[in-house]
């Protein structure tokens, strides 16, 4: 019997500079593969679909249980994950390029450090008073958990913001994760101290105001975060905090 | 004198932990990451993290966490140490409730505990089911806050190669490479934490990420530090079978009441929830009546072989078996177990309310690692090491819950420490060795890259982790770790031969993990030769041929170090402090 084969075909570039190309593979079939398989394949055996050796692929990836967010890319035009990427649901020839918003580093690897400078700018943290034993924390009740939860999710991943028409150079928007952490520390019990510090980050260019409800995000987020919902709230806020700032002043 | 320099290498739960404390007294720390931090594998924890507080009423105390890992552990732990970790834990989750982690709750507001294996008291905090994610993400902020102060410099993207030792054999820095632009660097410091986590991938496929090669304790281990307890992995009972790895199913799933079974008759073809309780074989709550389905990860594993091995009882003749939630009501299981539920549905495709899971053991967690005193240093001075990447808190077998709080205790004492060690160190001599560690581990790249052998790093790497899966995890025959061991000579001599398909100096991944293999291949054979030597069986290390426990032989600490002049491990055996409990029959079937 013919050994079954998948088609795919990946988006290449030697470099941040470098000009970028397609090339295509064909890999035996296995059951249960997903595309981080398919690129390990290729890095046992190098040789695209013309029987040309070349080099494995570049990509980023650590987990593959879609918990740490590293191996985001486009695959059959989504931005997805690639390890929750099985083989056996994708149309074939099945096309993998690097997320578009992002600089390329190589092949498929991009650099997201710009999320943790915009979790630096908003604050995203609960500034304790020290690691020593202070007792226990806050109360919590169940509700507030399970309103805090899901925002607690976001695996950073950059998918969000690789969807949204707004988030580009024109605006600086700081895009949907930066502002999921801000309601998730604002509404903790002693993450709030630093409320109104970062509702004035995300005020002005950049901040909430850009977002323009298209509403990409929430349908692209690996992990179901509820990001409009957040959006909308932070938006309530930093208006809010404005109108007090202006008064104040 | 100026503030002491702090390198820490590794960005998990004990990294983190470890930076916080020294940021934290005022320290100066490079935080060294081949991933971004907040991409670590402690992301991939999920049932829980066990402190004593005993807020069900159960009486449990700091004491029994204690006897119970210990005894977990088939009491090859130092206990002074896994003493100190228990008592410390209780103020270790007040400590992470009070950074925010969204533990769950109790209707009154307090922090509410699951049950895990190995302890009959309910102990274990959660967030979910991501609680290795909620914590790391804790201490990441942490961190990052200290970062937008300037006490701490991320190096994320650079990968550890070795320790810069002065004449002395003292630690005066690191040697890593930038994963980008390739660039050798060394970097000065006045103390070093390694806590650069497990070593799965020496087994090819394990639960652990794509990162958790052990190449940095590896390459420490070359360069004098002793490895202990190489021989003791562990094999988590529950994974999911995959093309790329093996995915963790939590222990959660059966500390909220998941049963494991096998259909009693070979070659059942019946779907799963056709087949009557009767003819069902919960062998496990057959087996451990007390324990049931939370037997430790070593008994509930060999338990899982047997039925599939020696029975023949495996579903439709395949290596597996069912791990059954059915029975529970979807909004607890959403409620309690939502995240790992999903982990199964989306891999698999099949719901884990509706249809039972099919399970088999994977490799999970490397309970050896380096050594380290009891202030968490290795005999290089200068050198700590924390977390996963050393062996201190676990012995023979890691119970459930409690790594997450190794990694931060161990982080915790690590990082003063290392402070207070950097304050009495004399200056060096010279450059302290920077220049030759430089141009070594220049030369070693310059062979690597001018090699034009045949040989492909992925599938040397492969069949490592296939005679290493074969022979060296739950079950062991001497006969066939030898065959393991002449293996692996084998694959470091093709080894001399590669070829690297890639030789361009801009993200070459496949080079940096070139050098990984090495260091692997040079573990896996502590690993094989430690356990071929330890002709008893204790915790996970389990011999057909001496089955029992041989406290007067072996109740011992593996040291290897490496002889370079030969290419291969010694061995010597260190007593085991054991001055608060005393060691007595591990027996899980039985009222102990």
């Amino acid at each position: 019997m013919a050994e079954k084969l998948i088609q795919i075909e990946i988006k290449r570039q030697s470099g941040p500079d470098a000009p970028s190309t397609w090339e295509r593979f064909e890999i035996p079939w296995k059951p249960g593969m997903n595309v981080i398989s398919a690129m390990m394949e290729i890095a046992a055996n190098p040789v695209n679909s013309s029987g040309q050796e070349t080099t494995p692929i570049a990509y980023d990836s650590n987990c593959l249980e879609e918990i740490c967010g590293s191996c985001a890319m486009v695959i059959n035009g989504k931005a997805r994950m690639a390890c929750t990427a099985l083989v056996d649901k994708l149309e074939q020839p099945i096309r993998v390029q690097p997320l578009t918003k992002f600089p390329v580093v190589r092949d498929l690897a991009v650099d997201r450090s710009v999320l943790f400078e915009n979790l630096k700018a908003v604050k995203a943290w609960v500034p304790v008073d020290g690691t020593y034993d202070l007792g226990s924390g806050p109360r919590i009740f169940p509700q507030q958990q399970e309103a805090a939860y899901p925002l607690s999710n976001c695996i950073s991943c950059c998918c969000c913001m690789e969807v949204c028409p707004q988030f580009n150079d024109a605006t600086g928007f700081v895009g949907a994760a930066t502002i999921a952490q801000v309601k998730l520390f604002n509404s903790h019990p002693s993450g709030k101290v630093l409320k109104e510090e970062r509702l004035r980050a995300l005020a002005g260019d950049g901040g909430v105001q850009e977002c323009g409800f298209a509403q990409n995000c929430v349908q692209a987020c690996p992990k179901q975060l509820p990001l409009t919902e957040a959006i909308s709230d932070v938006t309530r806020d930093v208006t809010l905090q404005a109108a007090k700032d202006f008064l104040r002043a | 004198m100026a503030a002491p320099k702090i390198i820490v290498v590794g960005g998990g739960l004990a990294g983190l932990a470890a930076v916080i404390k020294i940021a934290e007294a005022g320290g100066n720390v490079d935080l060294f990451s081949i991933v971004p931090v907040k991409r670590s594998h402690s992301v991939c924890a999920q049932g829980g993290i066990n402190a004593a507080k005993n807020l069900k009423g159960e009486g449990d105390t700091t004491w029994k966490h204690f006897d119970d890992t210990i005894y977990g552990g088939d009491f090859l732990a130092n206990q002074t140490p896994v003493k100190a970790m228990c008592e410390a834990a209780p103020g270790i989750i007040d400590l992470l409730d009070r950074m925010g982690v969204p533990f769950n709750r109790t209707p009154e507001g307090l922090l509410d505990f699951r049950r895990f294996g190995g302890t009959l008291y309910h102990r274990t905090a959660f967030a979910g089911a991501t609680t290795g994610q909620q914590l790391l993400y804790a201490l990441d902020e942490q961190v990052r806050r200290y970062e937008s102060e300037g006490r701490v410099r991320k190096f994320e993207g650079w990968e550890f190669l070795s320790a810069v030792l002065d004449s002395e054999g003292v630690a005066r820095g690191i040697c890593a490479m930038n994963l980008r632009s390739m660039e050798l660097v060394t970097f000065p410091a006045d103390a070093i934490i390694v806590a650069t986590g497990g070593n799965g991938a020496i087994f090819g496929k394990s639960t652990n990420s794509v990162v958790c090669t052990g190449s940095a304790q590896a390459a420490l281990y070359q360069q004098g530090a002793y490895y202990a307890n190489g021989e003791f992995i562990q094999v988590h009972p529950t994974s999911i079978p995959g093309e790329d790895k093996l995915r963790l199913m939590s222990e959660s799933a059966r500390g909220e009441g998941g049963r494991v079974w096998v259909p009693r008759t070979a070659g059942d073809k019946r779907e799963a929830k056709s087949i009557p309780e009767n003819e069902r074989w919960y062998f496990l709550e057959e087996w451990y009546p007390k324990y049931g389905n939370l037997v430790p990860r070593d008994v509930a594993t060999r338990a899982i072989h047997k039925v599939v091995y020696e029975h023949g009882l495996g579903i439709d003749g395949q290596p597996m078996v069912y791990l059954d939630l059915t029975h529970i009501d979807r909004a607890t299981l959403d409620r309690k177990l939502e995240g790992i539920l999903e982990i199964y549905e989306k891999f698999v495709g099949d719901d884990p309310r509706e249809v039972p899971m099919k399970i088999f053991p994977g490799m999970h967690y490397t309970m050896g690692g380096l050594w380290v005193d009891f202030n968490q240093m290795t005999n290089i001075p200068g050198i700590f090491a924390a977390g996963e990447a050393e062996y201190q808190y676990h012995g023979a077998n890691r119970l459930g819950a409690n790594s997450l709080v190794s990694c931060i205790f161990g982080g915790f004492i690590s990082g003063p420490n290392a402070v207070a060690y950097a304050k009495s160190l004399k200056p060096a001599q010279g450059d302290g060795g920077h220049a030759q560690e430089l141009t070594r581990q220049r030369a070693l790249n310059q062979q690597l890259l001018s090699s034009s052998g045949t040989e492909n790093p992925f599938r040397i790497w492969r069949e490592l982790g296939e005679t290493m899966t074969k022979n060296v995890t739950v079950i062991r025959y001497n006969k066939n770790i030898l065959e393991t061991e002449a293996k692996i000579v084998e694959l470091m001599d093709r080894y001399r031969n590669i070829n690297l398909s890639d030789r361009s100096q801009w993200a070459n991944t496949s080079f940096a993990f070139t050098r990984q293999l090495w260091n692997m291949l040079q573990i896996g054979r502590v690993i094989a030769q430690g356990a071929r030597l330890r002709d008893e069986s204790r915790g996970a290390h389990y011999k057909p041929d001496f089955p029992d426990r041989n406290d007067e032989k072996f109740l011992k600490t593996t040291k290897a170090s490496y002889d370079a002049a030969a290419n291969e491990p010694r061995f010597e055996y260190e007593d085991v402090d054991i001055q608060h409990i005393a060691p007595r029959p591990r027996r899980y079937d039985a009222a102990s």
